[in-house]
């Protein structure tokens, strides 16, 4: 079917983005065409309409795409860049055509945003709740504007009696998941969580296996929705940014960095260029302790306890360096819109400079120890393969990715200032497996070592650190994307007729990736699952939202 | 294997490196095993809650087990099972969808417990909203289950988590 001319608009802001109403009819075929020429599915959510007078959607070209009804939105990716397209949908029968049969990663953001909005993919098979459990029942949507939320709080009953209410009215709702089952002889179910072992994220997950071997896994997420979406509506600029930086603690910088970007796009402002260094520092050193705190746990899951004592010593020096020069561990809250909170002085980059210095020993050291262990080296190589066909097939991306071939880096294919400087060399490996994903994060570990002291180098003091961003204009969409060290962290958001934030939608790279770790697993052992789902590390907590 | 002794022999002790205030965490330290020599004769188990946080409490839950904190040399360990615990270490706002689970893991663990709550949200901060009642979230712990102890903090440092601990086990003598 041949595709109209789609009517796209280019989004200000520092990263190549286009937006634009779209047809029903065209959607699929439009999805095709940039499935055909590589790209991939970045994101899909919906928002309510329902408020706008028809006059008001018909001038609001960007942000308002219906009339009084519902709105799909859907984020393509190709090299060119992000496209934006938006669905209106009526608000009697809000529905639109399934898309996960030309990208696999939309069934689950397409079952979350009926979850949440009672928005539809009509001729989808896979019709099962995503996000809600038993928080709220059938037929209620959280994210309309005219839902209600049950006040089970303040009802006056003594603590105690409110508590059992409370853990009571959830267990009322029945809450019975359909799960896959596998059958023929031999074959048994193992359930592990949503209370996991050890010190990790709650999320269920049902093996079917046969002996020692797993024929099959389904993960099932959600349990640590929090309602951020709903809070996000209506929030002031700076409070929603503190809230985004805490859709994923270990991405926090991220995440604040591509909201910034999203709402300085809208506002059409430009931070400082320190303030745009100062970013990247923050961004390269959230990837430089993640890395290496994976990388020790990658080692103890082997039984090699000497690394995970060794990689947190650094991880540690890292975060203690975070903590002096810039206030905070993990850096959060540093970026607000316009800008940052804090810059660095000259005794602190030297701080950095040798701290970089005695990371880069450590780290050559420690790999070659990886390297020539034999046992270690055993459990990793051929475990949990994402083939590069599989990986292509699934939109795998971000760090786990790029160790299936897939050579995505927003850092280098969309290098917003200042990466537009600094020219990022990409970490690619073609096997797969534990192996490749240790060998990625090694190489990319080396790569933010070398980009902090090129940042170090760039950054020069005196100017201001943030400019202030203090309304934003009204019907607006914005979009900002960023490299986090998982993978590509994007943040949309919408204004309201009075320019406040009506819809913010946080997307993380776990809501491509987790469908592969449940590939990944398959034919390999129940107790390599661990190792396996450490390699990929995913945020339980960044796509339930 | 010559290179693993290397580099274990070089990197040394780092518990009693100085990077932070190490006078102030050796007191800890110490009154931290004294109580627990009095109370759980030298060894407590701790079975950990994600009740709906961000990971950001946990990245810092894990770090006390770092060479720096090294919680597990003072006898104190994470265990895989609440009914192998003596103390729960509770994050987040409790998510209505872990309200069930985080109750029947209280309720698995034998008396005498405890229940520290690591990090502001646990106490009602970030998730809940002033205006409107949070449709996701409990509110805090206490409001699913009994709490002793609560660590503030986005997220708390290893240290405050440590000091949390040493808290619960002297308010229960």
């Amino acid at each position: 079917m041949p595709v109209k001319k789609l009517n796209l608009q280019r989004i200000k802001g520092a990263i190549p983005a286009w937006h634009g109403k779209i047809a029903e009819a065209d959607l699929l075929p439009v999805c095709a065409a940039v499935r055909e020429g590589g790209g991939r599915l970045l994101a899909l959510w919906g928002s309510d309409e329902r408020a706008l007078s028809p006059e008001e959607a018909k001038t609001a070209l960007v942000s308002a795409p219906s009339l009084n009804g519902f709105a799909l939105h859907v984020v393509l990716v190709n090299e060119t860049g992000l496209v934006a397209l938006s669905l209106p949908l009526s608000a009697q029968q809000p529905v639109y055509p399934d898309l996960s049969l030309i990208f696999p990663a939309a069934n689950r953001m397409q079952r979350a945003a009926y979850d949440l909005l009672g928005i539809k993919a009509i001729d989808a098979k896979d019709q099962r709740a995503w996000l809600r459990h038993a928080a709220w029942r059938e037929g209620s949507f959280p994210l309309r504007k005219d839902f209600v939320a049950v006040c089970q709080h303040d009802s006056g009953a003594p603590a105690g009696e409110e508590a059992s209410a409370i853990v009571q009215d959830a267990t009322q709702i029945q809450d019975d998941y359909p799960f896959v089952q596998v059958e023929g002889q031999g074959v048994h179910e193992i359930p592990v969580g949503p209370v996991h072992a050890g010190i990790i994220e709650p999320g269920h997950f049902r093996f079917s296996v046969v002996g020692e071997k797993v024929l099959r896994l389904e993960a099932r997420l959600g349990y640590t929705h929090k309602g951020i979406e709903k809070l996000l509506e209506n929030k002031a600029l700076c409070a929603a940014a503190k809230l985004v930086g805490r859709v994923s603690g270990d991405s926090t910088v991220a995440y604040a960095w591509a909201y910034a970007m999203a709402v300085e796009g809208v506002a059409d402002i430009t931070p400082p260029d320190r303030a745009l260094w100062l970013r990247a520092l923050f961004l390269e050193r959230e990837r430089i302790a993640n890395h290496l705190g994976d990388l020790g746990y990658l080692g103890n899951d082997v039984a090699l306890s000497f690394a995970y004592a060794q990689f947190w010593i650094l991880k540690e020096q890292v975060l203690r360096n975070n903590a002096t020069l810039f206030g905070h561990r993990y850096l959060m809250d540093k970026i607000i819109p316009g800008g940052v909170t804090t810059g660095i002085d000259e005794s602190g980059k030297k701080t950095l400079r040798d701290e970089s210095v005695m990371l880069e020993q450590e780290i050559h050291t420690l790999r070659s120890i990886f390297d020539e262990h034999a046992g270690v080296q055993d459990r990793y190589m051929g475990t949990g393969r994402v083939e590069p066909k599989l990986a292509a097939a699934l939109g795998l991306c971000g760090l786990a990715g790029r160790a299936s071939s897939q050579t995505w880096d927003s850092r280098v294919q969309f290098p917003c200032a200042p990466y537009d400087k600094l020219d990022v060399k990409i970490a690619t490996h073609h096997h797969g497996d534990v192996a490749a994903r240790v060998i990625v994060r090694f190489d990319e570990l080396f790569e933010s070592l070398r980009l902090q002291r090129d940042i170090l180098i760039n950054l020069i003091g005196g100017e201001d650190l943030a400019y202030p961003v203090t309304s934003l204009p009204p019907h607006r969409f914005g979009a900002g994307m960023l490299e986090g060290w998982r993978g590509e962290v994007m943040v949309a958001i919408h204004t309201d007729e009075k320019g406040n934030l009506t819809r913010v939608h946080p997307h993380d790279p776990s809501w491509q990736n987790w469908p592969a770790l449940e590939h990944a697993i398959m034919g390999n052992i129940v107790p390599d699952f661990p190792l396996i789902n450490k390699s990929f590390n995913l945020s339980y907590s960044g796509c339930d939202l | 294997m010559f290179q693993i002794i290397r580099q274990i022999i070089k990197t040394g002790i780092k518990t009693e490196a100085p990077p932070e205030p190490v006078a102030s965490l050796r007191v800890h330290h110490q009154r931290l095993q004294q109580e627990i020599l009095d109370v759980f004769g030298g060894a407590l188990a701790i079975r950990f809650v994600d009740a709906g946080s961000c990971n950001g409490c946990e990245l810092e839950i894990h770090a006390v087990n770092n060479a720096y904190y090294n919680l597990e040399g003072l006898g104190i360990k994470f265990v895989a099972s609440p009914r192998h615990a003596d103390m729960l270490l509770v994050t987040g706002p409790v998510s209505h969808h872990m309200a069930v689970a985080l109750k029947r893991t209280y309720d698995a663990t034998p008396e005498p417990k405890l229940v520290v709550v690591i990090g502001d949200c646990g106490g009602g901060g970030i998730f809940s909203s002033l205006e409107a009642d949070n449709y996701a979230c409990c509110g805090s712990v206490a409001n699913v289950i009994p709490v002793d102890v609560v660590v503030s903090g986005c997220p708390p440092t290893p240290t405050a988590i440590m000091q949390g601990i040493l808290t619960a086990i002297s308010a229960q003598k």
